[in-house]
């Protein structure tokens, strides 16, 4: 769901997205659009004073936030070797 | 084709046309002008064009301007009542700079405020030509195509129900005309991808990277077009050297005036006449001349008084201007009726000059509005 | 799915945990663009439409299926009047702009002069199913080789969310504030099913862009249509159900959601005609329900199999 986990201390990304965030009008569909579930919307606003989203590890380069992204706002790779994430063990974050 | 023949009206204007290289038409039947669309229909697969039978009158104007937007020559048309559903598109089409050649074959003379003024909404001119008979028709029709493609704007011929069904010896043969460059307006859609693609449009937006007008902007360009087409102003003119009396008519009944007013001027009677060839733009000058220098302007159509008023414009006060015309039709509503009688016609210009009571139409006191005491309006 | 918290840092809801990850710029790392944001036929990214809006995404699919298809270089699009419009501007097409409702006679006369041309109009539901009906009705009774877009959000979106011939019973908006009724307001029309029965229409679809699939699906709709128009086979029809969360009272992020609930509950998505086979809309409503409670029972028996 999150991305492939050979274990606790990193997460696998196949793919990557750079992000347009000067153009993010906030309306958050990409959110739910992604299937491994790695975007999250920021804390800060933009310019235009709309929050944008923020890409976590585990994406797939599927390409479903473009598909859903009225303000074209993603561009979407595919790495030609997974890369891997050290992220923080789970349980202690939240 | 020069060989002189014997031919109806629609069959001539619709020869004109495709001479012109109309290749596209488009129209809704309505007396009087179905023959037209029926010659159109018969005509144009011959010449590679097409001819649509249009579900109505909004989508005909619709096609028409779509096809004009290609870079070809495109038609539609109709009588006054199919024009009034065509306004919105006759309006825009002047702001998108769309060259549709546009006929009314009208049921009267009373298509003349639509024609002039416009019955759309804006600030917009349509050029109107006004044939008297087929041999002008054939050579009015090209230049409404010429000019609507000299200027990107429709031009409208004014017809009328005499003038499509009348026969006469004619020969269908082209105008000579000016070169007109080349429509790089026009889309096609080879520009699509190149950044630099078209767009014929009545609004104002731009296509990115492009000129870019904008709402406002656009009006003033159009604006600031129209006065540029006065230039185009066409009449025809007799006898106004010493005339007393001088009568303003236009269309078919203006042959009818011609006629009356040369029987009279062999009888003696200084009478001339102003027959305005292009409806819009009007010949104020050549009115305003003639009325410095006559008692009497009058203007003779078939209509409860619209042409009147650009009379009145013209004449600037010079000479007093009595409407001579009236409503007069068949019992079916169609534009051949009493008024439209030499006799008729002569006795109305003769009283006008004479100082004289216009004569009443026998019978149409009758048919007279009476007032009711409601309607009564205090005097001030 | 719309009342999940939001929040940045090091874990994410339900499942996203890690670090932000620079998004600024391509990856340093080997790795090869799989889509760029923005389609070879739109000249920029900019846009007035409001955040959420599914406009966008429909003229992504279509202008993409254009190019995908080598069809660009014959491409001419005939506009009518709505918030779209102001991607007339912005469409790198050759384009006729039309008046509100006469697109489809617009576009009759074009390819009627341009026979290789693919000609295609964009319009609304207020432009196309209310001041345009007769026109395309007219339009695809001739079977005239054009194809017919039609942006489908229930509203008149441009003068501020009014109600249109689409909009559904219940649905609430500026001049049905209490909700569309039938007994006041009548029905809505299903714009697919009147013109797939017309012996013209070779093709007629409806799509939807309230996610990734429906995106997807519809793409694929739009590619179907143009292939029949460059066939010669006759008029094609993609409807395209848009969310509008400004006229239909939502929040932005609930525009997805107000879309399955309603719009797509009464103009239900799928193919209407292909290769001369009508299915009405009731139809596909049926086939839906009948493929949801398949899998819902596959679920419950212990997973989804194949």
């Amino acid at each position: 769901m999150s991305g492939d986990r050979p274990n606790a201390a990193t997460v696998r990304s196949r793919g990557t997205v750079t992000i347009a965030t000067d153009r993010c009008k906030g309306c958050e569909l990409c959110i739910p659009a992604c299937p491994p579930d790695v975007l999250t919307m920021s804390t800060e606003v933009n310019r235009l004073g709309f929050r944008y989203p923020e890409l976590h590890p585990g994406c797939t380069g599927c390409g479903a936030c473009l598909l859903v992204c009225p303000d074209f706002v993603f561009d979407v790779f595919r790495f030609e070797q997974p890369v891997e994430h050290a992220v923080a063990p789970r349980g202690g974050g939240r | 084709m020069t060989e002189r023949v014997l031919m109806e009206g629609s069959e001539a204007l619709v020869r004109a046309s495709l001479l012109s290289g109309c290749r596209f038409f488009a129209g809704y039947p309505m007396t009087p002008f179905t023959e037209i669309l029926e010659h159109f229909a018969e005509l144009m697969p011959e010449h590679g064009g097409t001819c649509i039978n249009a579900e109505s009158e909004l989508e005909a104007v619709g096609m028409a301007w779509g096809a004009a937007a290609t870079g070809a020559r495109a038609a539609t048309g109709s009588t006054g009542q199919g024009l009034s559903l065509m306004q919105e598109s006759l309006s825009e089409a002047t702001l998108a700079e769309v060259p549709i050649v546009v006929f009314n074959m009208a049921r009267s003379q009373g298509d003349y405020f639509q024609a002039t003024r416009g019955g759309g909404h804006g600030d917009y001119r349509n050029l109107v030509l006004a044939p008297q008979d087929v041999r002008e028709g054939i050579e009015l029709v090209q230049l409404a195509f010429h000019l609507a493609d000299k200027w990107r704007n429709p031009a409208l011929v004014y017809g009328d129900y005499l003038l499509a069904h009348t026969q006469e010896s004619v020969a269908v043969e082209p105008s000579a005309l000016p070169e007109l460059p080349a429509k790089d307006w026009a889309v096609d859609g080879s520009r699509t991808g190149s950044r630099r693609s078209g767009a014929v449009t009545p609004l104002g937006l731009g296509k990115l990277g492009q000129r870019d007008l904008g709402q406002e902007g656009k009006a003033q360009y159009i604006a600031t077009k129209m006065p540029l087409l006065e230039r185009e102003v066409r009449v025809e003119t007799g006898f106004l050297d010493d005339a007393e009396t001088v009568i303003v008519a236009f269309g078919s009944p203006a042959r009818f005036v011609k006629h009356a007013i040369a029987r009279l001027r062999a009888e003696g009677h200084r009478i001339g006449y102003v027959r305005p060839i292009t409806l819009w733009p009007f010949p104020y000058d050549i009115v305003r001349t003639a009325a410095a220098s006559a008692r009497a302007v009058g203007s003779f159509e078939i209509s409860s008084g619209q042409l009147v008023d650009d009379v009145r414009i013209g004449a600037a006060g010079l000479a007093p201007v009595t409407f001579i015309g009236g409503v007069s039709s068949d019992h079916s509503g169609f534009g051949v009726g009493r008024l439209l009688d030499v006799e008729e016609v002569s006795a109305r210009i003769l009283a006008l000059h004479e100082g004289r009571e216009q004569p009443v139409v026998p019978g149409y006191g009758e048919f007279t509005y009476q007032l009711a005491e409601h309607q009564e309006v205090a005097a001030p | 799915m719309s009342d999940r918290p939001v929040s940045g840092g090091a874990a994410g809801p339900s499942g996203a945990a890690g670090p932000v990850l620079d998004t600024s710029a391509p990856p340093s790392q080997p790795a090869r663009l799989v889509e760029a944001h923005r389609p070879e036929l739109l000249l920029t990214e900019e846009h007035s439409l409001c955040p959420g809006c599914g406009e966008p995404l429909a003229v992504r699919v279509f202008l993409d299926a254009i190019s995908e298809l080598g069809l660009a270089s014959q491409a001419i699009a005939v506009a009518g009047i709505g918030c779209y419009t102001m991607f007339s501007g912005t469409m790198d097409v050759d384009l006729v702009q039309a008046l509100h409702g006469r697109a489809p006679s617009v576009a009759t006369g074009v390819k009627r002069m341009l026979p290789d041309a693919l000609v295609f109009t964009l319009q609304g539901d207020g432009d196309m199913v209310n001041e345009g009906l007769q026109e395309v009705l007219h339009t695809a009774a001739r079977g005239e080789r054009v194809t017919c877009i039609l942006l489908n959000n229930g509203v008149f979106g441009e003068t501020g969310g009014h109600m249109t011939a689409t909009s559904v019973i219940g649905q609430r908006t500026k001049n049905t504030l209490d909700g569309r009724d039938a007994r006041e307001h009548g029905y809505p029309i299903l714009i697919g099913d009147l013109i797939s029965r017309l012996e013209g229409a070779a093709y007629v679809a409806r799509g939807s862009v309230h996610n990734a699939g429906g995106v997807a699906r519809t793409k694929r709709m739009c590619r179907r249509a143009f292939e029949t128009q460059a066939a010669g086979e006759g008029f094609s029809f993609v409807e395209v159900l848009t969310m509008c969360p400004t006229g239909w009272f939502v929040p932005t992020a609930d525009g997805p959601d107000e879309l399955q609930r309603t719009l797509a509950e009464v103009h239900v998505v799928g193919e209407l005609k292909v290769d001369g086979r009508i299915r009405t809309t009731q139809e596909l409503h049926a086939e839906s329900l009948a493929k949801q409670r398949e899998v819902e029972a596959q679920l419950a028996a212990g997973g989804l199999h194949e």
